[in-house]
């Protein structure tokens, strides 16, 4: 995994420490990142409701990538279990608002850090591993909590599955995909910012250091284990944030779909947007957010015609979904390892240094 | 205590069990020979089972020459495979290539959906006699032919890396790559033949479970199954392999026993495998035959 100098486009240089680690490099930048947040504060007035709920999966699914990204584009942990922690973030707001009656609003947050938790168990002992070891025991991860999720009938419903109650605020009810849009738009905005802010700090600079040379950190007096574990914690807790998030959105939360797909479908997010770039998270979120649906329209458009007969696309597009993760994931790993965060980072600097550009 | 329930799931389990070891075998030669984990190899046990299938109905061929077809197409679907889409990544860092390994699972697995749907699909009727009398035992031929395949498959693979020049040649790759490429060793030959290899049997092992229990695109999760039976072996060991298939089958089918007779729980059969490789993990990792790993800075 390249560091973070080496993605560097040339002719974009530092010469300090602090302009080094400084969040909005330009004056320009920071507006443009205002101008993003009010544009899409208007957003609920423009867009119909499916364009709405696109942006609201973008939020969510977006911030648990993000948890990923830290683990695995930051610290070098690979996990192939995110989504478990997706849905245990999930069942834990409904279990906390159904059964323990706390207000929707710490709910949430109460979410996060039960999954925090559940993350730190499986946590504690993958920080004695790492690379492909890792990768396989998150897997038995995965079906042990997919296991755990049919079996605990008093947490998650059983197969039946559990209701989740509406947002609300100090008894004001948020009802609707308009204003839950802002809940999820608020809780974006802090946890970007959230982790931008990590990447600043001690911590933050101890899980890179943990992911290019693991045994140069631990000389120069960082602990392994304590890293590896809170880097755990925390994917856990953007994942369960994100799930509770889920939840409360669709009302309903299901045994069924937490599975290894849809943690394959977390780690395509973030190698597409480019692994260790947080805003290139977002990125890669919206292009797999937005992936199916253009393959839907596509398969519609071509719908009657000699193609869809041959194809029978209708009935296959599910499949066919399912085809393109896969060979996103291959492709892009392939021909652009740096995901879109890399490409956008070049295009800006060949329009910075314009006609001396390299 | 039900004992002849507990003796046939001990026979099954050993029956499974040596299937595993055949596809933990097929996983460990790429991963020696090429330093890749392949998440794809239930995938590969789905297409060549799906192909067999396909060549039996369709074109209505004998089943010899349809199993030869499908394992020749194998071989060269893991060349191609390899040459393809491996070959690229070849020194990026452990996470790009389990991720094009599992991006490829992905695909052929829906891939497969696609083609031939999700339903299980029986084989037709291989053989005549459903079943054979072995030492007085009565046993379904089906369990007898994919007994004698598996143990047909291991014997070859002993052969193949003791004596046949090409194992010797992998092997010595290996070992050390550097070495073996100096010794005139074409590195790329054997990584490619080893993916090669890896496809046509783990096919050869779909198409028995395929003749089994017919074709089903669960047959792929086989190749997740392997993951227990390989770290419990040790990843590098293909004596490991087979010894880890066969103790997690029968492993799986105690779990089922204890599960049907005593704690019913429900369930137990498909997670129990998955506890134990936590269990190895942590106490363990490099299993029971592997190499340890020591790090040098």
């Amino acid at each position: 995994m390249a560091s973070t100098i080496a993605l560097r486009p040339c002719g974009d240089f530092k010469t300090s420490y602090g302009s080094d680690q400084i969040v909005f490099p330009t004056r320009l930048s920071l507006g443009f990142c205002i101008f993003g947040i009010v544009a899409l504060c208007f957003a609920p007035l423009v867009l119909g409701k499916y364009g709405l709920s696109l942006l609201v999966q973008i939020g969510y699914l977006g911030i648990a990538a993000l948890g990923l990204n830290i683990l695995v584009g930051f610290t070098g942990q690979i996990s192939i279990g995110h989504a478990v922690f997706f849905g245990f973030g999930a069942f834990a707001s409904a279990y906390f608002s159904n059964k323990l009656n706390v207000p929707v609003f710490f709910a949430i947050p109460l979410a996060g850090l039960a999954t925090t938790a559940v993350g730190l168990v499986f946590g504690l002992p993958a920080a004695r591993l790492k690379g492909l070891y890792l990768a396989i025991a998150t897997l038995a991860a995965q079906f042990i909590l997919q296991d755990f999720f049919a079996r605990a009938g008093w947490f998650t419903g059983g197969v039946a599955g559990t209701a989740a109650k509406s947002f609300s605020i100090f008894g004001y009810d948020v009802a609707g995909d308009h204003q839950y849009f802002y809940v999820v738009l608020v809780y974006v905005v802090l946890m970007y910012l959230a982790a931008t802010n990590l990447m600043r700090t001690r911590d933050g600079r101890a899980l890179v250091a943990v992911r290019d040379h693991y045994l140069s950190a631990e000389m120069m007096g960082i602990n392994l284990m304590k890293y590896r574990t809170m880097s755990f914690g925390l994917a856990a807790f953007y994942a369960g944030i994100g799930g509770a998030l889920y939840a409360h959105y669709l009302g309903f939360v299901s045994v069924e779909g937490f599975d290894i797909l849809f943690s394959i479908q977390f780690l395509a997010m973030v190698i597409i947007g480019g692994l260790g770039s947080i805003m290139g998270t977002l990125m890669g979120t919206t292009f797999m957010v937005l992936l199916p649906e253009v393959m839907g329209g596509l398969a519609k458009m071509l719908s009657g015609s000699a193609i869809d007969r041959m194809l029978s696309l209708s009935e296959g597009i599910v499949f066919l979904r399912e085809m393109t993760i896969g060979a996103v994931i291959v492709l892009f790993l392939v021909f652009e390892p740096d995901g879109l965060a890399h490409r956008w980072r070049q295009i800006r600097a060949y329009w910075k240094l314009y006609p001396f550009s390299h | 205590m039900d004992w002849t329930l507990l003796f046939q799931l001990l026979v099954s389990g050993l029956i499974v069990g040596a299937l595993y070891g055949v596809v933990a075998m097929c996983f460990v030669l790429v991963y020696k020979a090429s330093q890749v984990v392949n998440f794809a190899q239930g995938e590969f046990m789905l297409i060549g089972a799906w192909a067999c299938w396909w060549l039996l109905l369709k074109f209505q061929l004998p089943f010899f020459a349809a199993f030869l077809i499908t394992l020749a197409f194998m071989m060269a679907f893991g060349l191609i495979l390899q040459v393809v889409v491996l070959k690229p990544l070849i020194g990026e860092p452990v996470i790009s290539v389990i991720m094009v390994t599992i991006g490829l699972s992905i695909f052929f697995q829906a891939l497969m959906k696609w083609l031939f749907g999700v339903s299980a699909q029986p084989f037709p009727p291989i053989f005549a006699e459903p079943s054979i009398n072995v030492l007085g035992l009565q046993v379904k031929t089906v369990y007898a032919m994919s007994t004698l395949i598996s143990i047909g498959i291991m014997i070859s693979f002993a052969w193949f890396f003791k004596f046949s020049r090409m194992g010797l040649a992998m092997r010595a790759t290996a070992f050390n790559q550097q070495v073996a490429q100096s010794l005139g060793i074409s590195v790329r030959q054997v990584f490619a033949l080893s993916w090669g290899i890896s496809a046509m049997v783990s096919a050869l092992a779909g198409v028995v479970v395929g003749v089994v229990n017919g074709v089903s695109p669960a047959l792929s999760f086989f190749g997740i199954k392997v993951f227990p039976a390989v770290i419990l072996g040790g990843l590098d060991s293909i004596v490991g392999a087979v010894v880890g298939g066969l103790v997690i089958g029968v492993l799986e089918n105690l779990a089922h026993y204890a599960d049907s007779q005593l704690l019913r729980w429900g369930n137990l059969y498909e997670i129990a495998p998955f506890y134990v490789l936590i269990l190895i993990l942590m106490i363990r990792p490099y299993g029971l035959f592997g190499t340890r790993d020591i790090e040098r800075v």
